[in-house]
């Protein structure tokens, strides 16, 4: 179940020399589309950093960028069409209406599946989240077009045509995936992957309204209730400004309190490495790399984590790295800022005391004076 | 009940390595395993056919040798094992993927009776796209519910089922009507011991081996690369940064190495301090 398998890979000289005139019904498909997430009145941040990728492309195109906002009607929905323009949209598509209110796949892959067929983008992203993997699927299917799931990067080649590069084999290599000869290039980009956009207040723009043409009982699947999580802070982690993340160099699942304690006392985030999960050390939830969270924090402290590739596409946009291992031959001190060649066992306590000595109260007194 | 569960085979990514000049992926030798996302669906099958009766049959679309991941799954207790294999199939994206699945799942329907639930993994260790299993549910018309944390009750005579669903900031309680698509979400349980009744059972049980015809695909040109709408241009290993971490000189005394380092995380993110204390008072 992969987009880049083995053989496609082998293959791909042979058939990537195929290309091609695009079908002439496809080449009306045109402009650039961001699907807009909103969920319980919330837009979620991928979509404004999608926001700032599809205004790239858009630009090298020479086309417009849209942002497609699927709600029910109220202030959320009309808030959230704002915020398209605010991160540089050009226009918006509007699908209101109450059975939108909360996801369900059968709604939303109509709504979404409409609008494509209707107005015909030839690039639509949409985040890595559960809601845009559950809907991307199923509308590239519906289409029968194709869909690069988790991409790292989003460029346009001299022919127009969208590369998507996502790392393949578990994180060990990366390829670039083109959509040939159907439409639209679809796109999922994980959280945090792509910078945020600057926000610039602008007044609203054009807003195509669609209907969903939908009646609730056409609609199978019934939500009996949300569960909010308890732990909500298990969701900044992806954008926390500080992290402190272990690996398997810390040895034991006791250990991970070291990481918690050094986290807890300079008010970072804790995480830790793909292995830690697989061994049940910790919650899948805390898992930085490729298939965990993305994190771009200004600070991260990687304690015993030997920095595989897939570890490493999860941390890159980090402003400061920071490796303790005790192999310095580790692939985490090529691609951190600075390094400790230590025991982190040993040396987390530590850390952990000295942070506390100079954040402490006389120190900040003296920082204030 | 009839269930079926699709798995994957692949290599046991742990063992993956790429080679230094041609960047291709070394798989000789690399041992291959059933994706471990595939087991929770297939143990939350075998629980549910233990609850309520019927049968489980595990479906794979992979070269012959995917033959040991389906005998595997049937020593864990599955009832029937199907092999779709053709060469067809090669170099097949999500899309074409989901094609020639669904068309064996409508086929096992035909011959063994149909699916009430089809189980899968909420993706695979080598590809991680999570496309496979709504696109399969697309494809033959079945509701979808993906990232399952939890399966409540379910209801052959009644046609329902009601399953906990991980959402963005919490869970969600569904219902929706059989047959239905369910994607599994890791460590939702735990996979049992075959017994060893299994293990002889599966050591001896013939493995239903389909083609593409024997799957009723009749358009070949919607499998494999030439029904695959993506195209893998280019495969490449990340670009080293060119300077490599400033090492920080360890003392013998655990308290000074951990000072240099503040230190030196201080000088380079110089509002890091006042950040940090900012943050505590807040």
């Amino acid at each position: 179940m992969t987009e880049a398998k083995p053989q496609a890979a082998a293959a791909a000289p042979s058939r990537a020399g195929m290309k091609k005139e695009l079908p002439e019904h496809f080449k009306a498909y045109r402009h650039v589309w961001v699907f807009v997430e909103v969920e319980r009145g919330q837009v979620h941040p991928v979509s404004f950093e999608l926001m700032g990728e599809g205004r790239k492309l858009a630009d090298r195109l020479g086309v417009e960028l849209a942002g497609v906002v699927l709600g029910p009607p109220g202030e959320a929905t009309q808030a959230a069409v704002a915020e398209c323009f605010a991160y540089g949209a050009d226009l918006a598509y509007r699908v209101e209406d109450p059975l939108l209110a909360d996801y369900r796949n059968e709604p939303f892959s109509k709504a979404l599946t409409d609008l494509v067929n209707t107005y015909k983008p030839e690039i639509l992203l949409l985040g890595a989240t559960t809601l845009g993997r559950d809907l991307a699927g199923s509308v590239a299917t519906t289409l029968l077009t194709g869909l690069t799931a988790d991409c790292t990067e989003l460029a346009v080649d001299q022919d127009g045509s969208l590369a998507a590069t996502r790392p393949t084999f578990g994180g060990s290599l990366l390829c670039t995936i083109y959509t040939l000869n159907f439409r639209p290039q679809m796109a999922t980009v994980r959280p945090r992957v792509m910078a945020m956009p600057e926000r610039r207040e602008r007044p609203i723009g054009r807003v195509v309204t669609h209907p969903l043409g939908l009646v609730e009982d056409d609609i199978v699947t019934k939500i009996l209730s949300f569960l909010p999580d308890r732990d909500a802070g298990t969701s900044n982690l992806a954008y926390a400004d500080v992290v402190v993340a272990g690996g398997m160099g810390l040895g034991a699942a006791e250990n991970f309190q070291l990481v918690r304690a050094l986290a807890r006392t300079i008010g970072a985030e804790f995480g830790c490495s793909r292995p830690v999960v697989q061994k049940g050390w910790m919650p899948s939830d805390r898992q930085i790399g490729q298939t965990g969270k993305t994190i771009r924090p200004k600070l991260y402290i990687a304690a015993g984590i030997s920095g595989a590739i897939q570890h490493r596409v999860g941390v890159e946009g980090a402003d400061l790295i920071v490796a303790i291992n005790t192999d310095r031959n580790a692939p985490i001190f090529d691609f951190a800022h600075v390094g400790l060649v230590a025991d982190a066992i040993r040396l987390l306590p530590a850390l952990t005391d000295a942070f506390a000595r100079r954040l402490s109260p006389h120190n900040r007194d003296k920082l204030a004076g | 009940m009839h269930i079926v569960v699709c798995i994957k085979q692949v290599p046991d990514s742990a063992q993956i390595r790429v080679h230094p000049v041609t960047n291709t992926i070394m798989r000789q030798g690399v041992p291959t395993i059933i994706n471990p996302y595939d087991l929770f669906a297939l143990e939350e099958a075998l629980r549910l056919r233990d609850r309520l009766g019927g049968t489980v049959t595990v479906v794979t679309m992979g070269p012959p040798t995917a033959e040991d991941s389906l005998r595997k799954a049937l020593t864990y207790g599955a009832d029937r094992a199907v092999l779709l294999t053709d060469r067809f199939f090669a170099g097949s994206d999500t899309l074409a993927t989901s094609y020639a699945l669904a068309a064996a799942i409508r086929r096992i329907g035909e011959t063994f009776g149909p699916a009430d639930l089809v189980f899968a993994g909420k993706q695979t260790i080598d590809g991680d796209t999570a496309q496979v299993g709504p696109g399969i549910a697309k494809r033959l018309g079945l509701l979808q519910l993906t990232y399952v944390s939890k399966l409540g009750a379910v209801d052959p005579d009644g046609r329902s089922i009601e399953v906990e669903r991980r959402a963005e900031g919490g869970t969600q309680v569904l219902a929706t009507r059989l047959p239905c698509l369910v994607t599994m979400l890791e460590g939702s349980n735990e996979m049992r011991r075959g017994t060893m009744a299994d293990a002889l059972r599966a050591a001896r049980e013939p493995i239903v081996v389909w083609s593409a015809k024997d799957a009723g695909i009749e358009d070949i040109g919607k499998c494999g690369l030439r029904g695959s709408p993506t195209v893998v241009k280019r495969v490449f290993a990340p670009t080293a940064r060119s300077e490599k971490a400033a090492l920080i000189e360890v003392r013998p005394a655990a308290r000074d190495t951990a000072d240099a380092l503040i230190d030196a995380l201080f000088t380079r993110l110089p509002k890091l301090e006042a950040e940090l204390i900012a943050a505590q008072t807040a």
